[in-house]
């Protein structure tokens, strides 16, 4: 995994360095995001403001980040690259920085330091897992459940173990069709410890024991691959708990007020955030490191937090978390990385899925036919 | 005229046909109440004896069908609610009528008379297959309708809109679709995109569609070929190829792009159409046009335009039709700044299902029955001027 690397080096350039290209600027950005809540939460942060102090641009969204990399490489190939900036998942920014599909940033150089002067790629921290890579949120892959379709006499579900077991919660599952997360969680809920979960899946008895835990719900088990698909099945009653990213349960609970508990056991953390891509033409260029460097301050990522329950970034974002916009009720317990709800969560390991994704995927996959 | 002969029918052939319509209605009850077993057996019963009851004991067609209607409605309305009671109104009036009509021999009516009693089988049996046929293609279309009203944000009949609750149904995706700045870009990409797409699919399709029936152009079924290709090869690959032809000319990602590449696909309906009517178009009337005098642009314009026009216009509304659905080629030619229905529709599915589609889908059937009715409508009056149509 590559960590933060060490272009501490080129601090020389400083921000001043930037906004002084101000004069040859674009004006007009092609923005790629994931549409719904959260493009909207982008656009009421940040985009909304920056365009509102500059008039004379104009942002375009397109909803394409979940075929980013098939279309950046794509458009590469054609020579015609109509992105200004991306957002994608960690994991596929890592596959497009690998391929040069990406470019490759200075942290520290391109983005506004925290209020109390911290650099940038300090105030990232870890999350920074890309040289290619601007991260704007934490979110996590966990389960809600239908609060009137627990049998009585039962304690709610409350651990990532119950989803296993039909003798308690009887009834339907959504889980997502990917091995990611699910064969962790069913080795953990086969009694594998944390910290060993990924040497043990990494031998094949491993993944024959996770698939042989995930084959005792199987018959029980709707496999979604949109993040709407387990709010609408929740919603329906079609299922009695299924997976999904937590801010589409919390719209779904709060905003939405239908009957549904969350469960944050084991809630598995991955990041989304941006890349440019690699090789624009100067003046857009010069645009969107303009419309980045608001764009990712910790002003406004603390406010993208009032539109949807997904952690900033920055660890300077943190305590300015306020109210929702419209509901009016504090976001910060519905933060995903909030203590109440990380005490038992699941570190997915980006290294060992990027060797391992390949091969599990098809045997995950022939075990879903059969 | 009629030689039929209408004739009571025996009691136990009525009550035999009617308890396999209620058997059938009772597996639509029963399994909404989780026992299809009992629905069928239950349905099947009460179909009989009321059959039984009504030709045997009390023989009086419009009380008995009054009585069945209100009946039926009320039970429905007692055990399930208002949605319950307007189902077992339909109920009732139709076993009500379909009793009398089978038992007083009406569905002979417009049959000839010697008809046998297997042919008689045989034509409802083609009837209903129709029907079931149909409703088999409508009822994606329709459930998507009253879903479109739901007051919630989720594809769901809710308890209170299966009460017909006032408070279950709201127009709020409607408003959404209409306030919405994304929607309403999308609507205007379309509606400037699909017209002109449409021109020059009709421009270039008739041209063809004329040249092609011509009988010295040479290779004539090569050429058709090629031109009708856009519509036997896989949409995808067309989009694929289309991508990186217009990405080396700079048209992708342009209106002009996204309009040539919906040309391209709308010219094989027109030329399949044009072609068509041109089987039935007397050369010998060019001729007699040239032989007074017109030149070429004139007979077309005066003569063989008017002629042809049905086929022409039909095959403009396919291609209007094909670029006002399509997605798969906009997605690719088309940059986020040409985002079309179809393409903001298929966002909305995969990113956030929300209603507001169904609002949308509701409201392009709506245009589209109406854009058919219309032409029909105008075909069907220029024919009539034109004396063409019989009736």
């Amino acid at each position: 995994m590559k960590f933060k690397t060490t272009l501490l080096a080129t601090t020389a350039l400083t921000v001043a360095a930037v906004s002084a290209q101000a004069q040859d600027m674009a004006d007009s950005m092609t923005l790629v995001s994931w549409g719904g809540a959260y493009q909207n939460s982008q656009q009421k942060a940040y985009v909304e403001p920056y365009l509102a102090d500059n008039p004379d641009v104009t942002a375009t969204w397109d909803e394409s980040s979940a075929e980013a990399v098939a279309k950046l490489r794509a458009m590469n190939e054609a020579g015609n690259v109509t992105w200004d900036l991306v957002d994608v998942v960690a994991s596929d920014a890592m596959r497009l920085c690998d391929e040069g599909l990406a470019m490759e940033l200075d942290h520290d150089e391109i983005l506004a330091p925290a209020p109390d002067g911290t650099d940038a790629s300090d105030d990232f921290g870890d999350l920074i897992v890309s040289d290619c890579f601007i991260p704007q949120i934490v979110y996590s892959t966990t389960f809600g459940y239908r609060t009137d379709m627990v049998p009585e006499g039962v304690e709610p579900p409350s651990s990532v173990c119950d989803v296993f077991d039909l003798e308690t919660y009887p009834g339907k599952r959504a889980l997502q069709k990917r091995p990611i997360d699910n064969m962790e969680w069913a080795l953990y809920c086969d009694g594998v410890a944390k910290d060993e979960i990924y040497d043990v899946l990494g031998t094949d008895e491993g993944v024959t024991r996770a698939l042989a835990k995930l084959e005792g719900i199987k018959d029980e088990v709707v496999w979604w691959t949109a993040g709407a698909e387990t709010p609408q099945l929740l919603a329906d009653g079609e299922v009695f708990m299924g997976s999904t990213y937590n801010g589409r349960l919390f719209s779904a609970i709060a905003e939405q007020d239908q009957p549904i508990g969350m469960m944050w056991d084991m809630q598995s953390f991955d990041l989304d955030g941006w890349i440019i891509p690699a090789d624009l033409p100067e003046d857009r260029l010069a645009r969107v490191l303009d419309f980045l460097y608001f764009a990712t301050d910790t002003q406004r990522l603390a406010d993208q937090a009032a539109y949807i329950s997904y952690g900033p970034a920055r660890e300077s974002s943190a305590p300015l978390v306020g109210e929702h916009a419209e509901l009016g009720i504090a976001m910060g317990p519905h933060m995903p990385t909030d203590p109440a709800n990380a005490t038992n969560t699941h570190l997915y390991d980006y290294e060992w899925w990027a060797d391992n994704r390949d091969d599990l995927d098809a045997k995950f996959q022939s075990w879903l036919v059969n | 005229m009629t030689l039929t002969i209408i004739e009571p029918k025996p009691v136990s052939f009525v009550a035999l046909v009617v308890a396999a319509a209620g058997a059938f209605a009772g597996l639509l009850v029963g399994t909404a109440h989780d026992t299809p077993f009992m629905g069928v057996l239950l349905g099947a019963a009460v179909a009989a004896v009321l059959a039984v009851v009504w030709l045997t004991v009390f023989r009086n067609e419009r009380t008995a069908r009054w009585l069945t209607f209100v009946a039926f409605g009320a039970v429905g309305f007692f055990y399930v609610g208002l949605m319950g009671g307007v189902i077992g109104l339909a109920f009732g009036a139709f076993f009500g009528w379909f009793i009398f009509w089978l038992g007083e021999g009406r569905y002979r009516a417009k049959l000839p008379p010697y008809t046998t009693a297997y042919q008689v089988f045989l034509h409802f049996l083609f009837r209903v297959t129709c029907g079931a046929i149909f409703i088999f293609l409508i009822t994606p279309i329709l459930v998507v309708m009253p879903l479109s009203f739901n007051a919630e944000n989720f594809f769901t009949f809710t308890p209170e809109m299966l009460r017909l609750d006032p408070e279950g149904y709201s127009l709020k995706h409607y408003r959404d679709f209409f306030s919405n700045s994304d929607w309403q870009q999308a609507m205007r990409n379309s509606l400037s995109i699909a017209p002109m797409a449409t021109l020059l699919s009709v421009g270039f399709g008739t041209l063809a569609a004329i040249g092609l029936s011509s009988e010295h152009v040479p290779f004539r079924r090569a050429i058709m070929a090629i031109l009708i290709s856009p519509m036997i090869v896989p949409l995808i690959i067309s989009a694929a190829g289309m991508y990186f032809f217009y990405s080396r000319l700079g048209l992708q990602g342009t209106y002009w792009g996204v309009v040539l590449a919906h040309a391209a696909l709308g010219i094989p309906f027109v030329i399949i159409t044009v072609t068509a009517t041109l089987v039935g178009f007397d050369r010998s009337l060019t001729r007699a046009a040239a032989n007074m005098g017109a030149n070429p642009l004139t007979t077309f314009f005066r003569v063989q335009m008017p002629l042809i026009l049905p086929g022409v216009i039909s095959g403009g509304l396919f291609a209007f039709i094909t670029s006002f659905d399509e997605v798969v080629v906009v997605l690719f030619v088309g940059s986020a700044g040409q985002k079309t229905l179809p393409w903001q529709m298929f966002i909305g599915l995969r990113e956030q299902i929300s209603p507001t589609i169904l609002a949308v889908a509701t409201i392009l059937v709506a245009i589209s029955i109406a854009l058919l009715t219309t032409v029909e409508l105008l075909r069907r009056r220029s024919e009539r001027l034109r004396g063409m149509s019989p009736g």
